[in-house]
């Protein structure tokens, strides 16, 4: 049964890449997101009769084959469904659904074998991002976790023709080959370790083990992990991929780059709990890189251009909050946040896409502005999902924002406290900076253009005046269903993780508990009981603080917005102001602290040199080409002597034929 | 009864002279008639060693190299003709082309 969710996909994909070039485009991308709601289906079941089950053993295992069997080394093909994972297939399923369907109208426009090439993609993602989710052991989750990488990288390419398209593509995949070798290392750590690379297996080892002091096996084999999750999720100083992959068609970023394969890494440190929380100093460092990846994307995001590259910062920096919830020891709520962010930052990516669809491909904020009349679905969704990001009570990103925050503050990390809580000032404040420049004031048409996103600029510039576009169209009825589906639940989500404080339960939260502790034995049960009923209590003293600590993001929240609106919409020219008084901080953000170039400069320069010098002028020239010409030229130079033999002439060949017999017969006969 | 000696120094003479004819004539007819002389003296050397030993394999052997001249003589002729027709000379040195 568990085989099937993955294996729907699989199976949409197979046709759509063996078959899609004859398909018509309504065949394949229908074929391929019926494969997504069976998918969504057998999860359902599945979550179900998870949901049936006691607390205590919500697990359903389906092991289909030994895979490889080495000496002590004994994997096999198995997947797991437990609380987390349930949360995670649902999220997949359910999102990548809903994109699968969006996509059938966002990519209209493409020829039918390349409409079908992207969906067979999109298909061979969920399968391998299931795979991932539902692995049992480290090696399946990794197969996983090399395959959407792979399909990220695809996506990203998938306009191939565009040269920067495929440099993003090829950014994103090395970027992540640096972390999936650090996370290999990981799993031969654990492996050299306890002997297994069964998650439970691990995990019940590592509970039998003390809380590590000071820096061990355990920190390392966790960071060497952490150090994948750096890769996959875009976390510093292995981000860089994430912005570039924006080139990829609108839809991929938002399932691949911002739903769900990003959130792979926190997903991983999650299934990893046990280990993780027995690696203290594995955690202070991810909980510090998560906060500052957090605050340094969101400055990043606030000026930048490009509708998509905002969101994608956007991305980065509520993947720093993941983070700092794991780190914190707060896995709860970072998956909870996971899961409320696939919702708001899918809408508003697939928001993006529908404003993009509408304008043709212009991308750049500049050229937007005064759209909530034209596309009044795109802008009340976009709208609704902007303020769950940036976190307004009731809607979801409020919750699980600010669960993350409390965590921080009670585990006493005040300073990481403060850079979240700023970080969720600049949160409201770029989103609605893209609210107010793309759907209110006056449509504009001001910014130089890049000349690819569309030719005809110049001339569209002339002939209309500002304000012009009331031609332009609204998302088609795919693209709305799933605008309007994923800003309900951008509403809604979060309601079943309210916290105790304002009278709710917590369901997400209670749900979730079993997959972060070991395996329980019986009799064990007993203490972890007590535990819970004391952490109960401690729960109800902090109430106080918790409603104190809410209020204050609330109220960030709201300052963020305000700001932006008095910033954007009131007084235009303070934000050129600030521009002009401070030239070098606005071209610091605008060149994003100029990490690629400082990368280019200390890693690819240096290697393209040591390749370019060392490998091939040196070693592929001299050495390799020398070798072969040299065995070559002693060929040469011995057949120059040898070949003065050859005379041509018979007689000289008789001759020496004769003297070899009478030399041999001499021999035989004077010996 | 003629000794053995005699037959083999009779052989031995002649095999010298094709010998001699193989290396020193200048006509390609010649030297497969030399060839030849030296092909018979080895004939004559077994038949005599055959009929010392008192059995026939020396003469079944004379017949093997008896045919094997006949071949060889008619392809012989055959490349010479063919050579006469390429280069219009029958004196081996003319045909030193095929070397470095």
């Amino acid at each position: 049964m568990l085989a099937l969710i993955p294996l729907f996909p699989f199976v949409g994909f197979l046709v759509n890449a063996t078959m899609g070039k004859r398909l018509p485009k309504s065949v394949s991308g229908g074929l391929a997101s019926l494969a997504m709601l069976a998918s969504f289906a057998v999860s359902l079941i599945t979550v179900w009769q998870l949901a049936g089950m006691s607390p205590e053993a919500r697990a359903i295992e389906q092991t289909l084959y030994t895979w490889i069997a080495s000496g002590d080394l004994n994997i096999a093909l198995s997947f797991r469904v437990d609380p987390l994972a349930a949360v995670m297939i649902l999220v997949i399923t359910g999102i990548g659904s809903l994109i699968h369907i969006y996509s059938t109208a966002y990519m209209h426009d493409e020829v039918d074998s390349e409409f079908a090439r992207y969906f067979s993609y999109l298909n061979l993602f969920a399968s391998f991002m299931l795979v991932l989710v539902l692995g049992a052991n480290f090696p399946l989750m990794f197969v996983g976790w090399e395959g959407v990488g792979l399909c990220s990288y695809l996506l990203i390419g998938f306009w191939f023709k565009k040269k920067s398209a495929n440099d993003a593509g090829k950014k994103a995949f090395i970027v992540n080959r640096v972390g999936d070798y650090a996370f290999i290392l990981g799993m031969l750590a654990i492996f050299a370790k306890f002997g297994t690379l069964d998650f439970q297996g691990v995990a019940s080892a590592v509970a039998a083990m003390p809380v590590e002091t000071g820096f061990g096996i355990l920190s390392l084999a966790t960071l060497l992990l952490f150090i994948g999750a750096t890769g996959k999720s875009a976390q510093i100083p292995l981000y860089t991929w994430l912005p570039d992959a924006m080139e990829g068609p609108t839809p991929v970023s938002a399932l691949i780059h911002a739903a769900t394969m990003v959130t792979a890494g926190v997903y991983m440190i999650g299934r990893n709990a046990v280990l993780f929380s027995h690696a203290p100093e594995t955690l202070t460092i991810v909980a510090v890189i998560g906060a500052l990846t957090a605050l340094m994307a969101g400055t990043i995001g606030l000026v930048q251009n490009d509708i998509k590259r905002v969101l994608a910062y956007s991305t980065v920096s509520q993947l720093g909050y993941m983070f700092l919830a794991m780190g914190v020891g707060a896995f709860g709520a970072g998956i909870f946040h996971l899961y409320t962010h696939a919702f708001f930052k899918a809408c508003l990516f697939l928001g993006s896409g529908a404003v993009i669809h509408a304008l043709h491909g212009e991308q750049d904020v500049r050229n937007m502005g005064g759209l909530r009349k034209e596309l009044p679905i795109t802008y009340w969704t976009f709208l609704l999902a902007a303020i769950a990001i940036a976190g307004v009570f009731p809607l979801s990103g409020f919750f699980s924002k600010d669960e993350i925050l409390f965590e921080t503050f009670v585990e006493g990390h005040t300073l990481l406290w403060t850079i979240g809580a700023l970080t969720a000032l600049l949160t409201a404040t770029y989103m609605f900076r893209l609210v107010f420049l793309t759907f209110h004031g006056q449509r504009r048409h001001e910014a130089p253009v890049a000349a690819d996103a569309h030719d005809s600029h110049g001339h569209d510039a002339s002939s209309h005046g500002p304000g012009s576009g009331s031609h332009l169209h609204d998302a088609p009825p795919a693209m709305a269903l799933a605008l309007i589906v994923l800003a309900i639940g951008s509403v809604a989500a979060g309601w079943i993780g309210i916290p105790h404080a304002i009278g709710g339960h917590n369901e997400l939260g209670a749900w979730l508990e079993p997959s972060f502790s070991a395996p329980r034995v019986a009799g064990e049960a007993t203490v972890s009981e007590a535990a819970a009923e004391a952490g109960e209590a401690a729960e109800a003293g902090h109430a106080a603080l918790e409603l104190t600590l809410m209020g204050v993001s609330l109220a960030i929240a709201i300052a963020g917005i305000a700001f932006a609106y008095f910033v954007w919409i009131k007084r235009r020219r303070i934000a050129d102001n600030v521009v002009r008084e401070f030239p070098g901080l606005h071209r610091l953000l605008l060149n994003k602290y100029y990490v690629d170039e400082l990368y280019d400069a200390t890693i690819v320069q240096p290697i393209k040199v040591a390749s370019t010098e060392g490998l091939w002028r040196w070693f592929d020239v001299r050495v390799i080409d020398g070798a072969v010409n040299g065995a070559a030229s002693i060929v040469d130079g011995s057949a120059g002597v040898l070949r003065r033999l050859q005379s041509g002439s018979v007689r000289a060949y008789a001759g020496s034929l004769f003297v070899g017999v009478v030399m041999i017969l001499g021999y035989y006969l004077w010996r | 009864m003629i000794p053995l000696s005699h037959y083999l120094i009779v052989s031995a003479v002649l095999f010298a002279i094709g010998t001699a004819g193989v290396f020193l004539r200048r006509n390609l007819i010649t030297i497969l008639l030399s060839i030849e002389i030296m092909l018979n003296a080895v004939n004559l050397t077994f038949v005599a060693f055959g009929r010392y030993a008192g059995d026939v394999d020396g003469q079944i052997i004379t017949f093997f190299v008896m045919t094997v001249a006949a071949a060889e003589a008619a392809v012989g002729l055959a490349l010479v003709i063919a050579l006469f027709r390429h280069r219009e000379s029958l004196n081996p040195d003319a045909f030193t082309s095929l070397k470095w």
